[in-house]
């Protein structure tokens, strides 16, 4: 007789867990986004599964805890538990390399390295100092921010100032 | 997305779950976190403060709200419904955190959709006619700035949830900061006509500046646990950043705030307040048993 050991569960119930996509970004699974944070099989056997969100009112965030609660239980579990973590606080850097590249891939320019800021007052810009996304089709810097808030609270809007293609942007959070 | 797979995504059956036009079921934004208080904080004083700053973000948000389909552009009307967007995501996070402190396990929607004005506690810059759009930028302005140094200092709360929403809301007030700026200083830089509007706004929205700095008791109570900030605090910070951007905009520097008096904070509201939850809650009472 083969036993499964809580190990084996836990991973079966993490690959299912992380392979959901996001449902505005459907490029991109939750482990690529970086925002699945943990899965454990407790002692009753319920698979607890911690995600966090990307902004704090992400109406997509209850779309991925359910599809989340139906990939875990297709994966063959009875119970399971989606639970929300806040901290750390999500940043841009939780992107994974992989869902950089397919971001790029499907034409949305990858953000740049998260803003860092020491303790203390943010500071105030009169200018726009945020990193300026290369065009992902041509590959130029030479690209104009159309609007700082796009169709997803994630997102900006810019234009390619050479291939003349406008294009979105994972905003650096 | 290639066009083939939108139409598998639409047409995908889904277990007959009826997700889009049932919801998914989950409704708490707090599910699975710690919920345990801070050891010596009063949970009353706790949810109190929760509202503050919860109804300080859904009463913007609502205001907000009323850009959408009547903005100058489209790109003005999809950023101010974003902002709007965030700013509710901190308000369910806080309202529900509300309603574990004071043991009553009162949801979020039974703190948006079940009180009643004198229950809201939020300052009266936010509950304000949404007036123009320079109006709607300084407003912005100033409650984004305000916000910005409050959860700047919040991440270091004693009570681990606060501290976690505020950490997250730092990054996105940021932003809304940023875009208030960038108007403020297009509109008081650009035409005499635009300089004049966002003047008048400067000055329309001043009275209700010095609200926002006057520490409740309850507030105050906890900022000296270290579980809240005290807005008194920020006072000066806020005022140099606004100084800064209005001079910079070639307007006039902003006289000192006027004395800070607690008035929404105790659920004394103008009557601009009251129409604003009718339509904030209508649905929810004329249908108490629907769920969403």
């Amino acid at each position: 007789m083969v036993t499964v050991t809580r190990e084996q569960a836990r991973a079966r119930a993490r690959s299912a867990a992380a392979a959901v996509t996001d449902p505005e970004l459907p490029m991109l699974t939750l482990a690529d986004l970086g925002i699945l944070r943990d899965v454990a099989v407790e002692d009753d056997g319920t698979v607890a599964v911690w995600i966090t969100p990307t902004y704090t009112g992400c109406p997509a965030i209850a779309e991925m805890r359910a599809d989340v609660d139906r990939a875990v239980r297709a994966a063959g579990f009875d119970r399971v538990e989606v639970r929300t973590a806040l901290a750390p606080a999500w940043t841009t850097d939780w992107i994974t390399d992989e869902g950089r590249r397919k971001l790029a891939e499907h034409g949305i320019s990858p953000p740049g390295g998260a803003p860092r800021r020491a303790s203390g007052p943010v500071p105030l810009t009169l200018s726009p100092t945020r990193t300026v996304p290369r065009c992902p089709r041509c590959g130029t810097a030479d690209t104009e921010e159309l609007s700082r808030f796009g169709a997803t609270a994630c997102r900006s809007l810019h234009r390619c100032r050479s291939c003349l293609e406008p294009f979105e942007h994972v905003k650096e959070v | 997305m290639s066009g083939d797979k939108i139409y598998t995504a639409l047409s995908e059956e889904h277990g007959g779950d009826a997700r889009w036009a049932f919801g998914t079921g989950f409704t708490d934004a707090l599910a699975g976190v710690d919920t345990t208080l801070p050891e010596g904080v009063d949970g009353a004083d706790l949810a109190l403060y929760c509202q503050m700053l919860g109804d300080d973000a859904l009463v913007q948000a609502q205001r907000l709200v009323h850009w959408v389909t009547d903005a100058p552009e489209l790109e003005e009307e999809v950023a101010l419904a974003n902002i709007a967007l965030d700013l509710l995501g901190q308000a369910r996070l806080l309202l529900a955190r509300a309603g574990q402190a004071d043991g009553t396990g009162r949801d979020e929607d039974a703190f948006a959709y079940r009180r009643s004005v004198g229950e809201f506690r939020n300052v009266h810059l936010a509950e304000a006619p949404r007036g123009d759009f320079a109006r709607a930028v300084v407003t912005l302005l100033v409650l984004s700035s305000v916000r910005l140094a409050v959860f700047t200092r919040l991440v270091d709360s004693r009570d681990p949830v606060l501290a976690a929403i505020a950490a997250k809301a730092v990054h996105e007030l940021a932003y809304h900061r940023e875009y208030a700026v960038s108007w403020v200083l297009r509109l008081g830089d650009g035409t005499p006509y635009s300089r004049e509007r966002v003047a008048q706004a400067v000055a329309d929205v001043w009275p209700m500046t010095g609200e926002p700095f006057a520490a409740h008791p309850a507030e105050a109570g906890l900022a000296d646990q270290g579980v809240a900030v005290d807005p008194a605090t920020v006072r000066a910070e806020v005022h140099d950043v606004l100084t800064h951007v209005l001079t910079s905009a070639t307007l006039d520097a902003p006289p000192a705030f006027p004395e800070p008096a607690v008035a929404g904070r105790d659920g004394v509201h103008t009557p601009d307040l009251a129409p604003l939850l009718d339509e904030l809650q209508k649905v929810a009472r004329e249908h108490p048993e629907a769920t969403w």
